[in-house]
C-alpha cells in the first residue's frame, strides 16, 4: 500500500514551492547587529525554538505550517528545536502575558549566544488587539530583547519564511564595516 | 423537583433564544442536590458578572439550553462542583476574575490568576491591587505510593504549541496521576469587550482560539443577532456554514496527521499536512484569509466569497476526498501505527457523558451530540449532518470520528456552495439592549457565547466558552495507567485548547 506511493513519490517532482524573495532592507538592518564572531558561529543554519508567549494559537498553526511539505523549512537549514538550549533563534508568538513573562526569560537565558529573538505576529509585535489589558505586558519587546519583527495576525507562512531567510542572508553577508 | 424544572420557577429575564432564569439565592442552594438527584441535566459552564453567577445547561431529552443566575450575596454562591466535577474548574476561575467563592466547592485553588497581573478579581467590578511579592507556588495535588515521582512539564513545551503545565506522578513507566495547570495564556480578553460595540469586540471572539475564529466568531455573532432581533442575510448564513466546515477540516487533516506523526509515522504527516495547505490556500483565494478570521462579524459576514472562490475550494476539497481513503488504509494496515493507537488513551463512555465532553472527545466515547443537530440551527436544519459516533474510546476512536466528519463536511460544503442564495451578507445592527446567546459546533465541539447589551449596545456582560473547558479534565482521566512515552499522542488525540479556556 505504502510501498509504490513512496516510490511514486521518489520519482515525481517534489511539491516544495519556491523560495519567496527576500527584502534586502531587513538583511542589511540584521546585519548590523551581528558581531563578526557572531557571523561565523551561526553560520549558514539556524536552530528555533517555538516559544508562545500567549498567543491565540492562531501563530502557532501557520508557524506549523510552515514545516509542511509545502514550504519545507528544513531545505534552508532552518529547523525547530525541542529545547531553548539548542537554539540559536527564539521565534516567539503572542502579547507577552504576564503569566508567561518568567518562562520566557528562563528560556531567553537558556539560549546560549550568539542569538536571535524574532517577535511574530500583531501580538507579538505590539500587543495587538490585547494592548491594555491587565493580563498583558504589550509586545515580546517588553520582556525579551526583539532582533526582527513579523507582523500579520497571523502572518502567513511567506511572510515567515521572508523573515527566517533574512535572518540566515544576514549572517551569510560580509560583516559591515 | 427535577433540576430544570427547579431553574424554571426562577423569574424569566427576556434571553434570546435560550431563556435565562434569575434564581433568589436560596433557590441556587438547592441546584446542587437537584443536579445530583437527575443526571440528565448536562452542565455546559459557568461565569460570572459583579455580585452574580451563572450557569449553563443542556437538557439532553428536551435537547434545549437552559441559563441560571443568583445573586452572589456578600460575594459567596452554593458551589456545583460536588453534583457536576465539570463545574471545578469554572468556580475556580470565577474566584479568580469576579473574586465570588464558590461555597462547598470540590477545589478552590487559584486557576487563572498566578499573582502576576499586579490586581485581584480584574472583572469584579473593584478589583484589588496588590503590591509587588513573590508570586505564589502553585500546589499539586498529592499521588502516594511505592516509587512515585514526579515529571514537571512546561509551560514551554518540546513542539509548536501553547504554553500549559502538566505535573505526572509516575510509577514506573505509568502515568499514576496528571494534573493540569493552566493560566499561562491568559490574555483578559473578556475584560477588553465590555463597554464595546458586539462589532468591535468580535475580534476578541475571533482570537479566543485561532483554530476555532470561525466557530466562535459564529457563535459570538449569533448570541449578539439574537439579542439585538437581527435576521441574517441567507447568504451570510450559507457562508458562515462553508466556514465553519473548511475550519473542521483544515484541523481534522492537521491532527490526523499528528496523530500519526506522534507515533513517528511520517508518510501521513505529510499528505495530510499537504491537503491541509491546499485547504487553507483555498480559504485565502475565496475568503482573503488562510484561517478565515474576522470573516464572521455580528449581522453577517465580509467580505462576500471572492469570484473564483467556490472553485478554489470545491477544487481543495476534491483532493481530500480523493486521497482519505487511500490514507485510511494506510492507518489501518500498518500495525507499527495501529499498536500504539488502539487502546490508547481510553476514555470512558460513563466519564465522557458525565462532563458533557463535546465534538469528537465526545462522540469517541459514544456521546451522541453535535450542536449542529440539536438544539440545530440553520442553515444544519435544512442539510442535518450525520452524526460519526465511535464506542472505542481510544485514541484510534477519536480518529476515525474525525476522519468521518471530513467527508461529512465536504459534502455539505459542496451542498452549501451549489445552492449559494443570491443576496447581501451584511446587514447593520441596531443599537439597543438585549440578551443572546448561542451554541455553534466547532471542529472541537460546542462554543458556547452569552452576552447582554445595554440601551446603547453596548456589551455589559460577556462569557466565551470553549468546549476544551469540558475536555482537558477527561485527558487527566484518559492518560492514566498509560505510559508517559505515550502523553503525546493521547493528548494529540484530545487537541484541547489553551487559550480557548485561558480566557
Ligand atoms: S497575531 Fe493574531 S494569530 Fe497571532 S496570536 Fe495574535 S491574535 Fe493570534
Amino acid at each position: 500500500m505504502l510501498w509504490p506511493r513512496l516510490a511514486r513519490a521518489l520519482l515525481g517532482k517534489p511539491l516544495t514551492d519556491p523560495a519567496p524573495p527576500v527584502p534586502q532592507e531587513t538583511v542589511a538592518a540584521l546585519g548590523e547587529r551581528l558581531a563578526a564572531a557572531a557571523r561565523t558561529r551561526l553560520g549558514r543554519s539556524l536552530s528555533i525554538r517555538e516559544v508562545d508567549s500567549g498567543s491565540c494559537n492562531g501563530c502557532e498553526l501557520e508557524v506549523t505550517a510552515l514545516q509542511n511539505v509545502a514550504y519545507d523549512l528544513e531545505r534552508f537549514g532552518l529547523r525547530f528545536v525541542a529545547s531553548p538550549k539548542h537554539a540559536d533563534v527564539l521565534l516567539v508568538t503572542g502579547p507577552a502575558c504576564r503569566n508567561m513573562t518568567e518562562a520566557m526569560q528562563r528560556a531567553l537565558d537558556c539560549t546560549p549566544d550568539p542569538k536571535w529573538v524574532v517577535a511574530v505576529g500583531d501580538c507579538a509585535v505590539d500587543g495587538g488587539v490585547f494592548k491594555g489589558s491587565y493580563a498583558v505586558e504589550g509586545g515580546v519587546g517588553a520582556v525579551l530583547p526583539v532582533d526582527l519583527l513579523i507582523p500579520g495576525c497571523p502572518p502567513s507562512p511567506e511572510q515567515l519564511l521572508e523573515g527566517l531567510l533574512a535572518l540566515l542572508e544576514a549572517e551569510a553577508a560580509p560583516a559591515p564595516k | 423537583m427535577t433540576a430544570a424544572a427547579l431553574i424554571r420557577t426562577g423569574a424569566p429575564q427576556g434571553a434570546h433564544p435560550f431563556e435565562r432564569f434569575l434564581l433568589a439565592a436560596g433557590t441556587w442552594a438547592g441546584l446542587p442536590a437537584a443536579l445530583t438527584a437527575d443526571p440528565s441535566l448536562a452542565f455546559l459552564g459557568m461565569w460570572a458578572e459583579p455580585g452574580m453567577v451563572h450557569a449553563a445547561f443542556l437538557e439532553e431529552g428536551a435537547n434545549a439550553v437552559l441559563l441560571a443566575s443568583a445573586p452572589a450575596e456578600s460575594g459567596r454562591y452554593a458551589a456545583l462542583s460536588p453534583a457536576r466535577p465539570g463545574a471545578i474548574r469554572f468556580e475556580r476561575m470565577i474566584r479568580d476574575l469576579w473574586a465570588l467563592t464558590a461555597e462547598g466547592a470540590v477545589d478552590l485553588r487559584p486557576w487563572l490568576d498566578h499573582g502576576r497581573w499586579g490586581l485581584e478579581g480584574p472583572l469584579s467590578g473593584r478589583p484589588a491591587a496588590i503590591l509587588g511579592g513573590e508570586p505564589p507556588q502553585p500546589e499539586f495535588l498529592p499521588a502516594e505510593g511505592e516509587g512515585i515521582h514526579q515529571i514537571p512539564v512546561g509551560p514551554i513545551h518540546a513542539g509548536v504549541i501553547e504554553p500549559g503545565h502538566f505535573r505526572f506522578h509516575v510509577q514506573g513507566e505509568l502515568v499514576v496521576r496528571l494534573e493540569q495547570r493552566f493560566g499561562y495564556t491568559h490574555k483578559g480578553t473578556l475584560s477588553l469587550m465590555l463597554g464595546k460595540p458586539a462589532r468591535a469586540a468580535a475580534a476578541f471572539a475571533a482570537r479566543l482560539s485561532g483554530d476555532s475564529t470561525v466557530a466562535h466568531g459564529w457563535a459570538f455573532a449569533a448570541a449578539a443577532e439574537a439579542a439585538l432581533g437581527v435576521a441574517v442575510p441567507p447568504r451570510a448564513v450559507a457562508l458562515r456554514a462553508v466556514m465553519g466546515e473548511l475550519e473542521r477540516i483544515h484541523n481534522h487533516l492537521n491532527d490526523w496527521g499528528f496523530v500519526c506523526n506522534d507515533a513517528a509515522f511520517a508518510y501521513p504527516h505529510a499528505r495530510c499536512g499537504w491537503l491541509r495547505e491546499g485547504v487553507l490556500r483555498a480559504c485565502a483565494a475565496a475568503f482573503g484569509h488562510r484561517l478565515m478570521m474576522d470573516r464572521v462579524l455580528p449581522g453577517g459576514i465580509a467580505p462576500d466569497i471572492a469570484p473564483g472562490g467556490a472553485e478554489a475550494i470545491l477544487a481543495a476539497l476534491e483532493a481530500v476526498e480523493r486521497e482519505t481513503p487511500a490514507l485510511m488504509r494506510i492507518y489501518e494496515s500498518h500495525a507499527s501505527l495501529q499498536d500504539r493507537v488502539v487502546g490508547t488513551g481510553f476514555l470512558d463512555p460513563v466519564l465522557a457523558a458525565r462532563f458533557a465532553a463535546g465534538g469528537f472527545v465526545g462522540r469517541g466515547s459514544a456521546r451522541r451530540f453535535d450542536a449542529r443537530r440539536t438544539p440545530g440551527y440553520a442553515p444544519y436544519d435544512a442539510m442535518v449532518p450525520a452524526l460519526a459516533v465511535e464506542a472505542g474510546g481510544d485514541v484510534d476512536a477519536r480518529v476515525r470520528v474525525r476522519v468521518a466528519e471530513l467527508g461529512t463536511s465536504i459534502s455539505l460544503v459542496r451542498r452549501l456552495l451549489m445552492t449559494l442564495p443570491e443576496g447581501e451578507t451584511l446587514v447593520p445592527l441596531p443599537a439597543q439592549a438585549g440578551e443572546g446567546s448561542a451554541l455553534i459546533e466547532g471542529f472541537r465541539g460546542e462554543c458556547l457565547a452569552w452576552l447582554r447589551l445595554d440601551e446603547g449596545g453596548l456589551i455589559r456582560a460577556v462569557f466565551l466558552r470553549d468546549p476544551s473547558w469540558l475536555q482537558w479534565p477527561l485527558l487527566e482521566a484518559a492518560i492514566e495507567g498509560n505510559i508517559v512515552a505515550d502523553f503525546p499522542i493521547c493528548n494529540k488525540s484530545f487537541n484541547c485548547s489553551y487559550s480557548g479556556v485561558d480566557l
